[in-house]
């Protein structure tokens, strides 16, 4: 006998009901006893029923939050969370604006398409993985591989501000979007490999960082006015988000990361 | 430092000079410039060094005057040190790099499609004349219930139990992954269009389903997630009839995908949102998959994202370990798993990797079908077996080995064109399909292309009938994992246990 986790067991709607509380413009869940699904069918069902915001309680663990909220009519929706939210928070996600009071787990934003995700916290692995377009405010660290193989294309661009810093291969693969790793609180960052196999998009490093942590695939250029022009804008938002001044952090120097050629491995093979 | 090519040529050009009246349509299809005019445009001038033997010409020449061969002219005759193999080692050592093909394995290992043989029935049972008796190739593509409840009311019946989301496809036979980017926007849409029309699906291949096809084509479309992520946004996962996960793929298992620059023009560009004229890099792993428990976490953030409506497969390479591996695949929450052997075709892998990874395709159904069935979960899946399907044969074969269903691949891209030049990679393809040379590219007319795939799927589907029939079976359901229905000949004792068949008189 094969029993599913994820979906063995999982209380029917009506059950679950008794864990909203309708506001006058708003719902909240408290999360403590539901499963992945159970949570995610309950948020659905409340924005089905009109609601736009939603505030989610005592989320421990819970995945994919926020994944299964793809409508056709375009409704877009702010969700709250309280405590730590689980793997792939925002997977695949369709323009929807998630803030989190607490720690995130890994996968944050993995292969969003657009909206917003701020954590008011750390964040694990593959924070931005594939990442398509939006934006993600990580207050404190990210794990491994952040920001791994981010797109972008034209108007397009994905963001991705982490305040302090990165484990290693942030930037891997990347071909697109932008990625701001502003090193506060941090004495150096000690993060190798950073975008090894970069082959589009940029990333600004602002604090120490050795020419041996980064990868062969990226070389360091000047800053030019819509560079800091681009830091000044999503540095502002990640200030007010977390209470940071942005006149001290813009004060400092910063890295421009970008690839050194749009074909790293054009030349391993033999035709 | 250019060094001088020791390289003999592949083919040779023949040209009978009765027939030929320099009309010049051998210059004008020629994409790698084996003809040219002459300084005063009185004579073709032929270079056959650069030839690969599509024989684009020798169809379009409106004389017959072209015979296009492989060059004869050869090193001493050695039974180890081949042809090939001098020729690879020449070319490594003129360009120092790995060396690049396309299309399937084609090295002369064991078929086992060929050892085997069918039943049909004689006195004891009658066989079923297909052409008058129903018959039914109809299959149902996803996950079963472990029982069924049902409900009788006065004639009518309502099953009780809820179903896990189920594909139906007329004929077993659907259309496997090759992405637009690899292949060309022409022949991506005739595959579409011919898997709309004969009731079956086609998968995207990892580079997204253009906006402009979704409404039209993605109720027949497997949409493809795979390591690179190209092209995956939210409505392309809605849109389509189910998802599939890549984690490999039988002409290169365990390596990335690197879609050439050449290839990425704008339009390739901005579906796969990487910048133009950049090699798409598909890394090795998924970088969110490490385990089975990751496996099982992209698959329900899969299944998440499109409301637990489509199926999802779950692809992966023939390897050694594969009844193992497709056993967690399943136990993950897949509703489908892909086996895609080691003659599976690719639009560019290591010439190495494609010869020498991977095992054959016979034998990984057999012993995902055996080790699913022990372990009694075989229901929970569709088994779709991929990679050199060349007949309506070795569809039969696959089924009655334990597959729901078969992904062609190479046999549909002959179909409308391809003559298996293994040249895809230079995105120079002379038949429109493995380019996107927008020049090239409207030498396929998707329409006609379309017709050419119905006609070998109405083909198939036909000869099935009739092998179905002899045997005395009228659904296709009946042959799945039917290993009596198939006898080995020259096989070995450890080939027919790991195929699960008798030798042939037994």
């Amino acid at each position: 006998m094969l029993i599913d986790p994820y979906v063995n067991g999982i209380r029917r709607i009506d059950e679950l009901m008794k864990y909203v509380k309708f506001g006058s413009d708003n719902a909240e869940i408290d999360a403590r006893d539901l499963r992945h699904k159970e949570l995610n069918d309950l948020i659905r069902e409340c924005i089905l029923r009109g609601v736009r915001k939603l505030i989610l309680r005592n989320v421990c663990g819970q995945r994919y939050i926020g994944t299964r909220l793809y409508f056709k009519d375009n409704i877009k929706v702010e969700i709250r969370i309280y405590g730590t939210p689980g793997n792939d928070l925002g997977a695949f996600l369709n323009g929807h604006r998630i803030i989190v009071y607490g720690n995130a787990q890994d996968g944050v934003g993995n292969t969003m398409d657009d909206g917003e995700i701020i954590v008011h916290g750390r964040a694990g692995d593959v924070v931005a993985m594939t990442m398509r377009g939006g934006r993600i405010f990580i207050r404190d660290n990210v794990g491994y591989r952040a920001a791994i193989h981010m797109k972008g294309y034209k108007d397009k661009i994905p963001v991705l501000v982490v305040g302090g810093t990165s484990q290693d291969f942030l930037g891997e693969y990347m071909a697109g979007g932008k990625v701001v790793l502003l090193g506060l609180n941090v004495k150096r960052h000690r993060c190798h490999y950073v975008g090894t196999g970069m082959h589009g998009g940029v990333m600004y490093i602002r604090g120490k960082i050795e020419r041996h942590q980064l990868g062969k695939e990226v070389g360091i250029v000047e800053m030019e006015e819509e560079d800091w022009k681009f830091l000044e804008y999503v540095v502002e938002d990640f200030c007010s988000y977390f209470g940071y001044k942005a006149d001290e952090i813009l004060g400092d120097n910063f890295l421009k990361l970008v690839p050194v050629t749009k074909r790293p491995y054009g030349r391993v093979y033999a035709y | 430092m250019k060094l001088k090519s020791h390289l003999l040529p592949e083919f040779i050009v023949e040209r009978i000079e009765s027939r030929c009246n320099k009309c010049g349509v051998c210059v004008k299809q020629c994409p790698w410039e084996v003809y040219r005019w002459n300084e005063d445009g009185t004579d073709i001038i032929i270079d056959y060094t650069k030839c690969v033997g599509c024989q684009r010409c020798v169809v379009y020449c409106p004389n017959k005057a072209l015979i296009v061969k492989p060059y004869e002219g050869s090193y001493r005759p050695n039974a180890y040190w081949t042809k090939e193999v001098i020729m690879d080692i020449k070319k490594q050592a003129e360009q120092g790099g790995v060396i690049l093909t396309g299309t399937g394995n084609d090295k002369p290992y064991k078929v086992y499609f060929d050892h085997i043989v069918l039943n049909a029935s004689q006195v004891t049972n009658p066989s079923i004349d297909p052409l008058r008796e129903p018959m039914e190739l109809r299959t149902f593509i996803g996950r079963k219930p472990d029982h069924l409840e049902v409900e009788f009311d006065e004639g009518d019946y309502i099953i009780k139990t809820e179903i896990p989301p189920n594909l139906v496809i007329e004929t077993p036979i659907m259309f496997a992954g090759m992405s637009y980017g690899a292949i060309s926007y022409n022949a991506f849409l005739a595959l579409a269009m011919a898997a709309k029309e004969f009731g079956t699906l086609f998968c995207t291949g990892e580079g997204g389903l253009p906006k402009d096809m979704r409404e039209e084509y993605g109720s027949c479309a497997i949409v493809q997630c795979a390591s690179g992520r190209f092209g995956v946004d939210p409505e392309y996962l809605n849109c389509a009839a189910a998802i599939e996960i890549k984690i490999g793929q039988g002409a290169k298992p365990g390596i990335g995908g690197h879609l050439p620059g050449e290839k990425v023009t704008e339009k390739i560009s901005e579906t796969r949102m990487i910048p133009e004229g950049t090699d798409a890099l598909s890394p090795a792993p998924h970088h969110d998959i490490y385990s089975i428990e990751d496996l099982a976490m992209l698959i329900y953030a899969l299944k998440e994202a499109t409301n637990y409506e489509k199926p999802v497969f779950v692809k992966i390479a023939a390897v050694h370990n594969v009844a193992a591996i497709a056993s967690g695949i399943v136990r993950a929450g897949a509703d489908a798993v892909v086996i895609d052997g080691f003659r599976g075709g690719t639009g560019a892998s290591p010439k190495i990797i494609r010869d020498h990874v991977g095992i054959p395709i016979e034998l990984a159904i057999a012993s995902v079908d055996q080790r699913l069935r022990e372990e009694g979960i075989r229901h929970k899946c569709s088994i779709i077996a991929s990679g050199g399907i060349r007949n309506s044969a070795d569809v039969v074969k696959a089924i009655a080995l334990g597959a729901d269903a078969v992904y062609i691949g190479t046999a549909a891209l002959i179909a409308m064109g391809c003559t298996m030049c293994q040249k895809c990679y230079t995105g120079k393809c002379a038949w429109g399909i493995c380019t996107q040379d927008p020049e090239l590219s409207k030498r396929l007319n998707p329409k006609i292309a379309a017709k050419r795939l119905v006609n070998l799927l109405r083909g198939w589907s036909l000869e099935i009938k009739e092998m179905l029939g002899g045997m005395g079976i009228n659904a296709i359901e009946s042959l799945r994992g039917n290993r009596e229905h198939l006898r080995g000949i020259g096989l070995e004792e450890w080939e027919l246990r790991v195929l699960g068949i008798k030798g042939a008189g037994e």
